[in-house]
């Protein structure tokens, strides 16, 4: 095709385009201009009700906690996906290949971020109903750390730790765990995902009741999913590299 | 934060945003866009902490600056692997 009939298509396409988001966006709301009932109402009810101060994850863990259920096991389901396109290629050799950083500067500082990287990690899942944060935030968090071993010690290292027969167990773990306390609540006779615990003490780690055990649940299961995930990645990038060296 | 201070911040955020857009777009070699793309993956969590959205900011944070360069530096390295692999059967 050549460059003018694309600047041909482009241009009504982009003016079409324009037109339709303009449209949109004049028609908002503004901002802060809150009209439905629910967000005023979980706003009034997580504190006396479920002893928690962050709105977005008593809504996220608790009030609507099936929903998140299926978006936990969105993630499940894509990390199955990236294993089954990227794994068991013929492509063990690539624990053995040799790629430590030359720099003593970069192990130092990364040694020191794979501690607080974690740290802030479990402290997000920790206090994800007292401060923004929460399982899947923190358990990202706690990810991204393990991924700087990587970065400090070099891809023979890290794939001790990020390999599958620690990991798999542990995002089964948390993505089975979130779905059996679900149950607990059937067995009690109440609906599925009830909070059935009492809320704690609002403010502290102590709150949230039994959706503390299902905000540690998803971080978990976030966590080992993207280490796991970070694995796969880091595999399909090495081998390339290990073979035209 | 009053309102004073917050629109200046969020003028400035917005500012970061509309020019670190283009700036992605505009890099031609790969590796240096999944840096640039990092930056704007931050301006992008500036803007929902200034916004009021940190939980969102907090997943931007990562998703931006660690989980997307990785899976675009794989996706780079087997494209570029390949080619040299087509190269060599030319030879």
């Amino acid at each position: 095709m050549s460059r003018r009939v694309r600047i041909g298509i482009f241009l009504p396409a982009l003016a079409g385009l324009g037109a339709l988001l303009v449209w949109s966006y004049t028609g908002l709301p503004s901002f802060g201009d809150y009209q439905g009932p629910y967000g005023f109402i979980v706003n009034r009810i997580a504190t006396p009700l479920r002893h928690m101060d962050n709105a977005v994850n008593a809504t996220t863990y608790d009030i609507r906690g099936f929903d998140t259920l299926g978006e936990e096991f969105i993630l499940f389901a894509a990390v199955i996906g990236v294993v089954l396109l990227l794994r068991d290629r013929g492509e063990r050799d690539a624990d053995e290949i040799e790629d430590d950083t030359g720099s003593d500067l970069i192990r130092v500082c990364g040694t020191l971020a794979i501690g607080a990287a974690v740290l802030v990690g479990l402290w997000l899942v920790a206090f994800g109903f007292v401060t923004p944060g929460g399982g899947f935030q923190g358990g990202v968090a706690v990810a991204s750390g393990a991924l700087l071993l990587y970065l400090v010690a070099g891809h023979r290292e890290w794939s001790a730790f990020g390999n599958e027969t620690l990991l798999d167990p542990i995002k089964g773990i948390g993505g089975g765990g979130y779905a059996v306390i679900g149950l607990a609540a059937l067995v009690g006779g109440l609906a599925y995902l009830t909070n059935f615990f009492p809320g704690g003490v609002t403010g502290t780690v102590w709150s949230g009741g039994s959706a503390a055990f299902v905000n540690w649940a998803a971080g978990i299961e976030v966590a080992a999913a993207l280490v796991i995930l970070f694995a796969e990645f880091l595999q399909a990038y090495i081998v390339p590299i290990a073979r035209s060296s | 934060m009053t309102l004073a201070t917050l629109v200046p911040l969020q003028s400035v955020a917005l500012a970061l945003v509309a020019l670190g857009a283009p700036a992605v777009v505009f890099s031609r070699d790969p590796l240096k866009m999944i840096v640039v793309n990092g930056l704007y993956g931050l301006s992008l969590v500036l803007l929902f902490v200034i916004y009021g959205a940190p939980d969102v900011g907090l997943s931007m944070l990562v998703v931006g600056t660690v989980a997307y360069p990785l899976v675009v530096l794989v996706a780079i390295a087997r494209v570029r692997a390949r080619e040299g692999d087509e190269e060599d059967d030319e030879e």
